[in-house]
């Protein structure tokens, strides 16, 4: 029997995952917590790329989720585009973004960065929470129906929103899959995780640094903004709440808890943390001190995530 | 005129608390190399507890004592529970370990206190001072002289006693400092004890002009880096410089540009100062060895 690749592997979990799950369901609300995990694995593989594939910290990533969100609201009104192209110009805007603000802060390295992403995700909540007369300031702002349901309907498949979204966002996130487990392979995935040992050793190997970590921002900026943009499709309203320091902290925190160096591990610790608060409501209160704590234990105590030392575990291998 | 000597007193004044917060960065991050990230919830703790002691019914200096004190205790707790352990940690995993201890002092401060914004009385009087046109709150030269005499006690500490010389030396070369018998843990607990000490007294003297909730700590964070860094990263002289300099640059910014977005001053000149001038203004061209 042929040895099935990681790739192949990790990809048939996720689809035997998306598709098997919903027989469990005991209700339809179900659906939409796993659309939210979904979007949440979307946007955290993003992550992957930028923390686990290139060892670079970006503290204000749910900046490009809150300009894929606004897209989908502004695009629609004030350019005529239809909601689903709205998504693309938002993943383009935020692709441009990331490299015009990228450029200058990339040469930076660790706090520096850390902090200049940071700012750059405190900056857009503050245009969107400012610019009332567009964004319609704190209080959020109405998103257009995406209106691919109906199309699905006239084609005889008829599901409810829920599973719609459900089936939707499971879709998205097996693309985003696909992509980063690709670029892993390839020799610019190789490229980054050299970088993400020693980007000196890297630089005397001929890797040009600063176009490769420029590319991996790049990259986990669509895919941030991607999530940001089903997100407001699928509540049809948004808030700068999407793009507030916060968000971007728990984007980080779901990556390292599951394992940012593994998209199925930082998809697992998305699903962790989208389902923590929802299992347990009165834990509402308690959210940020659970995810201070989260972030420091983890970080402590199992340096590579929660599913790569669970795996470890149960094959009994010590290394 | 004086109008701009108005916003020259208000950049002042927010100013030395920016200085406090950078020289908190700079004093751990000699000792350690750690920035750590938590340093604005020191800022937030050193107001809340000394409001949430006050309205119990405590004088407001005993409050303010008791708030710097436990904010000094919980600085030396982050260092000996969170940073200890991971010692050797790569850079990213040190900044979630502060960041997450910075997320879980706001999400305690939320349970234990509240969400309301709150202050405490200014130690003299709310009767402005007039000075050429302008006025100025009798908090803010507290605020000033507090940083003031906590930069000149630094100095004195770092120059004058042999403890301090063993953070200096600690800070110069962690090995180095260990053969010749200094004890580097007890230098680290010290700066953390420090640093989150003198945050405090920060939140302790700015509370009454720019109020408190669980959540302004980012912010303080945030601006206390921007300048220390501006000043150049581990220089004491260039942090209340930059700290300074970033209250007055978000001061005008206010003034003159626009109000909604004077809190974008901070990262502007963030990246500005990356981009022209990495090494800051009192810092050294240095070269990493490899």
């Amino acid at each position: 029997m042929p040895k099935l690749s990681a790739k192949s592997a990790t990809l048939l979990v996720l689809a035997a995952l998306i598709a098997v799950t919903p027989f469990f369901f005991p209700s339809g609300y179900y659906y939409r917590v796993g659309a939210l995990i979904f979007v949440n694995g979307l946007a955290v593989t993003g992550i992957v790329i930028l923390t686990g594939y290139a060892g670079q910290i970006s503290l204000g990533h749910a900046g490009f989720a809150g300009i894929g969100g606004y897209a989908c609201a502004l695009a629609p009104t004030h350019l005529g585009l239809h909601p689903s192209l709205a998504v693309v110009l938002g993943a383009a805007v935020s692709a441009v973004l990331a490299y015009l603000v990228g450029r200058p802060i990339l040469r930076l390295k660790g706090y520096y960065l850390a902090v200049a992403t940071l700012g750059f995700g405190i900056l857009v909540s503050m245009v969107l929470n400012n610019e009332r007369a567009l964004t319609g300031g704190p209080d959020g702002i109405e998103v257009p129906d995406l209106g691919l349901r109906g199309v699905l309907k006239d084609w005889g498949l008829e599901l409810s929103n829920g599973q719609f979204w459900y089936f939707l966002c499971g879709i998205a996130l097996m693309i985003g899959a696909w992509i980063a487990l690709n670029l892993h392979q390839s020799p610019t995935g190789r490229a980054l995780r050299a970088l993400h040992g020693s980007e000196i050793a890297a630089r005397t190997v001929g890797v040009d640094v600063a176009r490769l970590k420029l590319q991996a921002f790049v990259i986990s900026a669509v895919y941030a903004s991607v999530a940001g943009s089903l997100v407001a499709l699928q509540n049809k309203f948004i808030t700068p709440d999407i793009a507030g320091f916060m968000h971007s902290i728990e984007m980080v925190t779901m990556a390292v808890l599951g394992g940012a160096g593994s998209v199925l591990g930082a998809i697992f610790g998305a699903g962790v943390l989208t389902l923590l608060p929802q299992a347990l409501t009165v834990l509402a209160e308690y959210e940020q001190l659970v995810l201070g704590l989260v972030m420091m234990l983890v970080m402590i105590f199992l340096r590579d995530g929660l599913l790569p030392s669970i795996l470890r575990k149960l094959r009994g291998t010590g290394e | 005129m004086s109008e701009f000597l108005q916003f020259l007193f208000s950049g002042v004044t927010v100013g030395a608390v920016y200085a406090l917060v950078a020289l908190g960065f700079t004093i751990i991050y000699n000792a350690s190399d750690v920035v750590n990230f938590a340093q604005g919830e020191f800022v937030m703790l050193g107001g809340m507890i000394t409001w949430f002691a006050h309205a119990a019914g405590l004088p407001l200096p005993l409050a303010a004592l008791i708030a710097i004190v436990a904010t000094a205790a919980l600085g030396v707790a982050i260092n000996k529970l969170a940073i200890e352990p991971a010692r050797g940690a790569p850079v990213v995993s040190l900044i979630i370990i502060t960041i997450g201890a910075s997320v879980f002092l706001q999400g305690a401060a939320q349970l234990v206190f509240d969400k309301q914004i709150h202050s405490f009385p200014a130690f003299s009087g709310d009767t402005p001072l007039r000075i050429g046109g302008a006025t100025i709150q009798p908090q803010s030269l507290w605020v000033i002289g507090g940083a003031l005499l906590v930069f000149a006690g630094l100095w004195l500490f770092f120059t004058r006693t042999l403890l301090g010389r063993a953070v200096l030396a600690t800070s110069n070369n962690r090995l180095a400092a260990q053969l010749v018998g200094i004890n580097t843990n007890f230098v680290m607990t010290l700066s953390f004890a420090l640093s989150a000490g003198i945050g405090a007294l920060a939140g302790v003297l700015a509370t009454p002009i720019t109020l408190t909730a669980y959540n302004v700590g980012i912010g303080f964070a945030l601006k206390g880096f921007a300048g220390a860094m501006l000043g150049g990263m581990g220089n004491p002289k260039g942090a209340l410089a930059g700290g300074f300099l970033i209250g007055l640059i978000e001061a005008l910014t206010a003034g003159y540009l626009s109000s909604t977005y004077k809190e974008a001053a901070a990262f502007v000149v963030i990246l500005l100062v990356l981009f022209f001038m990495p090494q800051g203004l009192f810092g050294r061209k240095s070269t990493e060895r490899v």
